[in-house]
């Protein structure tokens, strides 16, 4: 299990155009880190380098687990959640399809996944096809599998933005408890998290 | 119910919606092997001498229709993220996409090539054959389309790119289905090309996936 995550002087261009560089992170299990930073800064391209989707110019990111230092392809694979700021969910198919599928794909059950979609509200929406779900609705689908599939590092983008005042406060709590249980949370956030972090501000 | 029995229903699930799924490519099959009757003239001889080549490329041509489309939803939607940090290997995860994509078209399509085949004029021993070879042949045609549709992603001209890509990678399996298919008509030994032809459809199903994975990789970063 992951228990630190850290980032050394790392660089990331995109196209011609250097975003950032000698950006340095670490983030403890039971530790938040919001990323901050103006549109365009690279926040989503951290948290892209971080689960290996980008590959950086310089510097490294690498895990830790109680051993030592893990295999980062590894840790990616089971360690490592990632909800972008697409859901990633089939619009002709249903929520409980994509859900399960999501959760199960992860490393969760059936029945986890639908005691997180309880635990989120949705359980009213499962039979309903993706592509009729509010933004928010397909987020919180999205967002279930967290819940569902235990991994020790969550990589969000911009979670809360599209959710209402109850499920940002509901979500706070799942974050809470996720850190409460040694989980590591880095979030590229414009609006404060409704958890405590610290602030890492990117592309200054 | 492990990771890959879940990818390869999902996946079945997608092939079967993506398109029309199997139904766009018997429809595009049963509208190939009919038309040309009409436009050959009426003589059931001459028919029956290309009745076998025209039931296999209208094939090759079919199994393609909903193929270039096998990567790109879950590119834009943002599913490919969430493959890619999956248990299983963006190279695993081509793999078994390129398979659904068979059992969803490629396996119904051998299953009608037999009929267009028998239907255009050609003699019902080879049936068994042709089924067979449409079979092979179907799974070569699913993992070189699924190459071109990956290395498609992320440029803006993708179709004209799996054009370019794709045919010349269909010639081979064609030829060789085809010499299968005319020699047993002809009563010479057919086993050489059903042999080559199977050989490419291994050769492919071993090697694509890594070029698919590494186009993956290339489109998301």
């Amino acid at each position: 299990m992951i228990t630190a995550l850290t980032v050394e002087s790392l660089a990331v261009q995109r196209g011609e155009r250097l975003l950032f560089k000698g950006l340095d992170l670490s983030v403890a299990a039971g530790e938040a880190a919001a990323l901050v930073g103006a549109n365009g800064a690279g926040k989503t391209s951290l948290l892209r380098t971080v689960a290996g989707l980008l590959r950086p110019v310089a510097g490294r990111v690498w895990f830790s687990g109680e051993g030592g230092e893990l295999e980062s392809d590894e840790a990616r694979r089971f360690g490592c959640h990632l909800v972008g700021h697409q859901d990633g969910l089939k619009g002709a198919r249903s929520a409980r399809e994509e859900l399960v599928f999501q959760s199960g794909w992860t490393g969760g059950g059936a029945g986890a996944a639908l005691a997180a979609a309880d635990r989120l509200g949705l359980t009213r929406l499962l039979d309903l096809p993706v592509r009729v779900l509010s933004a928010g609705q397909r987020r919180r689908v999205a967002l279930a599998r967290l819940i569902a599939a235990p991994r020790a590092l969550w990589l969000l983008d911009e979670p809360l933005a599209p959710l209402d005042a109850a499920s940002r406060a509901l979500f706070g709590d799942v974050m809470a408890e996720h850190l409460g249980a040694g989980g590591l949370i880095l979030a590229a956030v414009h609006d404060p998290l409704p958890i405590a972090a610290r602030a890492v501000e990117v592309g200054a | 119910m492990n990771a890959l029995a879940r990818l390869l229903g999902r996946e079945i699930a997608l092939a079967w919606g993506r398109g029309g799924g199997p139904l766009l490519a018997l429809g595009f099959y049963a509208g190939v092997v009919t038309l040309l009757p009409l436009a050959a003239g009426p003589d059931p001889r001459r028919l029956a001498v290309v009745a076998g080549s025209v039931a296999w490329v209208g094939l090759a041509l079919a199994s393609l229709l909903t193929l270039d489309r096998l990567f790109e939803r879950d590119f834009e939607d943002g599913a490919l993220d969430l493959l890619a940090l999956g248990p299983l290997s963006l190279e695993a995860v081509s793999a078994v996409k390129c398979l659904a994509q068979w059992l969803v078209t490629g396996a119904p399509l051998a299953l009608a090539a037999p009929l267009a085949a028998v239907g255009l004029g050609a003699t019902p021993r080879a049936a068994v054959l042709v089924v067979a070879v449409a079979a092979l042949g179907g799974l070569a045609f699913a993992f070189v389309g699924g190459t071109g549709a990956a290395l498609a992603l992320a440029s803006r001209r993708g179709g004209v790119l799996i054009a370019v890509i794709v045919l010349p990678l269909l010639a081979p399996p064609v030829i060789f289905g085809g010499a299968a298919i005319h020699a047993f008509e002809n009563g010479l030994a057919w086993t050489t090309g059903f042999a080559l032809l199977a050989a490419y459809a291994l050769i492919v199903a071993a090697l694509t996936p890594f070029a698919m994975a590494g186009a993956c990789r290339n489109a998301l970063s």
